[in-house]
């Protein structure tokens, strides 16, 4: 039998089998020339509508999605759950089924609250893409990760990842792109090895088939990737650490350490950049970064997304 | 499996490709024109064809076109069709372009195959070669170029295809003999 994607939605990574994320990351290989052409734009959704429901600060995410609707063809609604009705009390689920009932094919949805993307699956009938849901999952960021990686090492012919480790840096515990990147990448069969203070990286990570370190000086000799993550000053409540100094120190990616690590190791972040904290200029703008080429990667794995889950009904 | 029968073996499919080349000559010659000449096959068959064809031909460049992201029913329900990529590295900017398909039947894939050489650039001009015309088209669509005619118009009622039946060509590397089958 023939694969057929199966998925109208697209909520986290968790609940894609390996089969499905190599699909979806080889359509995104389809995709990527689209942004190389003289027109700059396909048919394909012609006709559909894409809203983007953010109802969290976001630049590259948003304007990432709104840009692959665009080269589809699609019409983009743009909802700001700042200044909207939200503010004025409205749920989720209402605003949504309002949103819906104007004829929508596709929400991409930010919230601040961990699930707050399934809530919506389960509220309106269109397709939902979770944009990043509290510190649960950002399904499309780890997808772009993994394919920057399997770009990067020449893996992108069956995206199989065997015999690649990718340590994920920082604040693991709030970290919503390392949750999706640490499904993405153990389902492809790479190794995750998850660096930060004790505080930030809690040992159940190990129960998702990591390994765990609080010594990036030991871990970064020995991996193919290093994907730091942001310091998240909006999720830190209690002290996790005594100052963004010492992190810095310990933690962050500089100069100096990059010695350390391989030749042909791969930096990655997924912005905005905290610079002089978690990574130094030096290095987020040197040759081993592949931090733009993120962004532009993005935007292909986000119109292989928008392109499937559109050709799914319930 | 549906029943099928062999409509041409290897022997007759390069006889046939050897034909359409020759068409292809004729054609491009006769009109002298100027600009060069690329040869762009649509996936995923007439880019295997191209590139037989571009063995004899010699043209400037040869390329090949996924339509996926062009089809007229992708509105429609069902799952989505698989994307690959198209290989077209050169400007289609003031070029002679013969768009190569093995089978004709609707012409949707070739109006398809247009919109998308339109959106890569401005060929200055467009020709279209296939091996099989099979007949039924829907749309307006008439080929340049026929290496087998299978139209019942064309006269062959022994050959002449029921409009249930599908044509199809398989060529190497993509399938494991050339031949032309009817299922």
């Amino acid at each position: 039998m023939e694969y057929r994607w199966p998925h109208r939605h697209l909520l986290g990574l968790e609940e894609l089998s390996a089969q499905d994320i190599r699909f979806l990351l080889r359509t995104a290989l389809g995709f990527e020339d689209v942004s190389t052409r003289s027109v700059k734009k396909v048919p394909a959704l012609r006709g559909r509508v894409v809203v983007n429901l953010f109802f969290e600060d976001s630049t590259r995410t948003r304007a990432s999605f709104n840009l692959a609707a665009s080269r589809l063809s699609a019409d983009v609604l743009d909802f700001s759950g700042k200044g909207s009705s939200v503010s004025k009390g409205e749920t989720l689920r209402d605003t949504a089924r309002n949103i819906e009932a104007m004829g929508v094919d596709v929400i991409v949805c930010r919230h601040h609250l961990s699930g707050a993307a399934y809530q919506l699956a389960r509220s309106v009938n269109c397709s939902v893409v979770n944009a990043g849901d509290g510190q649960h999952e950002h399904p499309t960021q780890g997808l772009l990760d993994i394919y920057t990686i399997a770009r990067r090492f020449r893996r992108d012919e069956d995206f199989d990842l065997t015999g690649l480790t990718v340590a994920i840096v920082g604040d693991i515990a709030h970290s919503r792109v390392a949750r999706s990147n640490i499904y993405g990448l153990t389902k492809l069969g790479a190794k995750v090895v998850l660096v930060g203070p004790p505080t930030l990286l809690p040992g159940g990570f190990r129960d998702m088939g990591c390994e765990l370190s609080h010594n990036l000086d030991e871990v970064l000799p020995r991996v193919d990737v290093i994907n730091m993550l942001r310091i998240q000053f909006e999720r830190l409540t209690s002290q996790a650490f005594p100052s963004v100094r010492e992190y810095a120190a310990l933690f962050g990616l500089t100069r100096q350490r990059m010695k350390l690590a391989r030749r042909d190791a791969l930096v990655m972040h997924p912005g905005p950049l905290n610079r002089g904290i978690e990574i130094d200029s030096a290095v987020a703008d040197g040759p081993q970064s592949a931090i733009l080429q993120q962004v532009s990667h993005g935007l292909a794995v986000r119109m292989a997304t928008l392109y499937l889950v559109t050709g799914v009904r319930s | 499996m549906l029943p099928m029968r062999q409509i041409a073996d290897h022997k007759r499919v390069a006889e046939l490709v050897d034909r359409l080349a020759e068409q292809i000559e004729r054609q491009v010659s006769r009109r002298s024109e100027p600009g060069g000449l690329a040869l762009v096959g649509i996936r995923s068959r007439g880019d295997v064809l191209a590139e037989r064809l571009a063995q004899r031909l010699q043209p400037d460049h040869v390329g090949s076109l996924d339509i996926t992201l062009y089809r007229d029913d992708l509105s429609e329900i069902g799952p989505q069709p698989v994307v690959r990529t198209s290989d077209i590295p050169f400007g289609l900017d003031g070029l002679n372009v013969v768009l190569v398909d093995d089978v004709l039947m609707t012409g949707r894939s070739v109006r398809a195959a247009l919109q998308s050489l339109m959106d890569l650039g401005r060929p200055r001009r467009v020709w279209l070669a296939v091996l099989v015309d099979r007949g039924g088209r829907e749309l307006p669509i008439a080929p340049d170029c026929v290496a087998l005619d299978l139209r019942p118009e064309a006269g062959d009622e022994a050959a002449a295809i029921q409009p249930g039946e599908r044509v199809e060509v398989h060529l190497k590397p993509t399938d494991p003999t050339d031949q032309i089958v009817v299922r």
